[in-house]
């Protein structure tokens, strides 16, 4: 596919691994914070291709992972409810509630579907007016435009049978909460390429100045994490701590104005608890008051309902990058892809799924 | 989650969901282009759950590409 196989291409990127091996002198760790980047990182093998000095590890940055238990729970109930059709992504459905998710509920009867878009779910409440169609918006700022559009198309089309279940995340407090907590010692971070294509990079600059900490942007394709990771070391070795941009073809510093408008209407920001990190100040967005008719939580009264993370899942230590997959003691044996016990062993770009599917233990 | 692919314009839909053909390779799908009126036929966008949220830079595209061909050329004269 054009503009995304040339960044694929082998002879690309030897010479910037050549230029890595010259200007690493001392070692170096990078957090990718974008779960799809450690899916790329992992499947194309990007992390054992590095100096040995470079080490990456994992961040925070998979919405389906930080997706509180109480949400998941949220979901479930609803979805059980008679006359509901309830919408979601595909990777939501197997993320373990309290008691059961959403693939269960399917399997018993519930009317629970994979759809692709919100747009989607919208158009489906128009075909169903006998039914009450809920969607799922999980997501990080790449997803809230899409939401976004759909929740003001409902409203246009004044859909009463349409409403949302939204737990919407945003990535720069969970950045300042790693920082600030010291946990994790990151030297420089890859910021999410597809965040910045609708967020831009200005939300960036005050994390980079206080914490001293290069904070780079970064695309999904080899060349693309090359260029990022090349770009952070040479911030390090100079002793530069800035923002960023090696996604340049996808990412304007003003990020997409029409999306954040539009966004910025249909949600307001709010504090958030994150699967594994706990409740993040100012991390979340929920429908604004113009669009609370829309607020499943409200229409079905299920606001209260909360539940608990599996005691044997560490996917906490996981995200905050503290603690290797391959190093908890449930990977692999209790926790496995087939039986999650969290979700970062569900997703595809969860760091114990993509672990357990392209296992290759970095040879120290 | 934030998976997205650049796909090439086709046809812009109508106000206000702009639901155009975009083409991923030979793979057409409907898209909406509501959130990038700077797009055009002929041009890539990046999309995301049936949205397009980005208009793609080709010029800056192609410059990124050029310096790797640059950087390639350079290690074989000074290996």
């Amino acid at each position: 596919m054009k503009f995304l196989d040339e960044y694929r291409d082998g002879a690309a990127v030897q010479p910037l691994l050549e230029a890595l091996r010259r200007r690493t002198t001392r070692p170096w760790t990078l957090m990718e914070v974008c779960g799809g980047q450690t899916h790329s990182i992992l499947r194309f093998g990007i992390d054992q291709l590095l100096p040995p000095s470079i080490r990456l590890i994992h961040g925070p940055g998979c919405p389906v992972c930080v997706t509180p238990v109480a949400f998941i729970d949220k979901a479930l109930a609803i979805a059980e409810r008679p006359g509901v059709i309830f919408c979601s992504f595909g990777d939501m459905l197997r993320v373990p509630g309290s008691h059961s998710d959403l693939f269960r509920v399917k399997s018993r009867g519930g009317d629970v579907r994979v759809v692709y878009s919100a747009l989607d779910a919208v158009q489906l409440a128009l075909r169903e007016p006998e039914r009450e169609v809920v969607f799922f918006a999980v997501g990080f700022e790449t997803t809230a435009p899409a939401n976004a559009l759909a929740a003001r198309e409902a409203l246009r089309l004044g859909l009463a049978n349409f409403s949302m279940l939204v737990s919407q995340v945003r990535v720069p407090p969970a950045l300042e909460l790693l920082l600030a907590s010291g946990a994790a010692q990151v030297d420089a971070f890859l910021a999410a390429g597809h965040v910045c294509a609708v967020m831009g990079t200005v939300e960036y600059l005050p994390i980079a100045a206080r914490y001293h900490v290069p904070i780079v942007v970064t695309g999904f394709e080899p060349v693309d994490l090359l260029r990022g990771i090349l770009e952070c070391v040479v911030q390090l070795e100079e002793g530069r701590a800035e923002v960023a941009n090696a996604y340049e073809r996808l990412v304007p510093s003003g990020g997409n104005p029409t999306a954040r408008a539009l966004m910025a209407g249909v949600f307001q920001v709010v504090d958030r608890t994150w699967r594994g990190l706990g409740l993040i100040p100012r991390s979340g967005m929920a429908l604004a008051e113009a669009y609370a008719q829309l607020d499943a939580e409200q229409r079905f009264g299920v606001s209260d309902l909360g539940g608990t993370d599996s005691p044997l899942c560490r996917s906490g230590e996981v995200l905050l990058g503290i603690l290797d997959p391959q190093n908890c003691p449930a990977y692999g044996t209790r926790c496995t892809p087939e039986h999650p016990l969290g979700a970062t062993m569900v997703s595809a770009e969860g760091a114990c799924a993509a672990h357990y599917r392209y296992r290759r233990p970095r040879e120290d | 989650m934030c998976l997205c692919l650049p796909g090439r314009i086709l046809d812009l839909g109508e106000a206000p969901l702009c639901l155009g053909r975009v083409a991923f390779g030979a793979v057409v799908k409907r898209v909406s282009l509501a959130l990038v009126p700077g797009a055009a036929v002929g041009g890539y966008v990046l999309v995301h759950a049936g949205t397009a949220i980005q208009v793609l830079d080709e010029a800056l595209a192609r410059e990124v590409l050029d310096l790797q061909v640059e950087m390639a050329a350079d290690l074989k004269r000074n290996p």
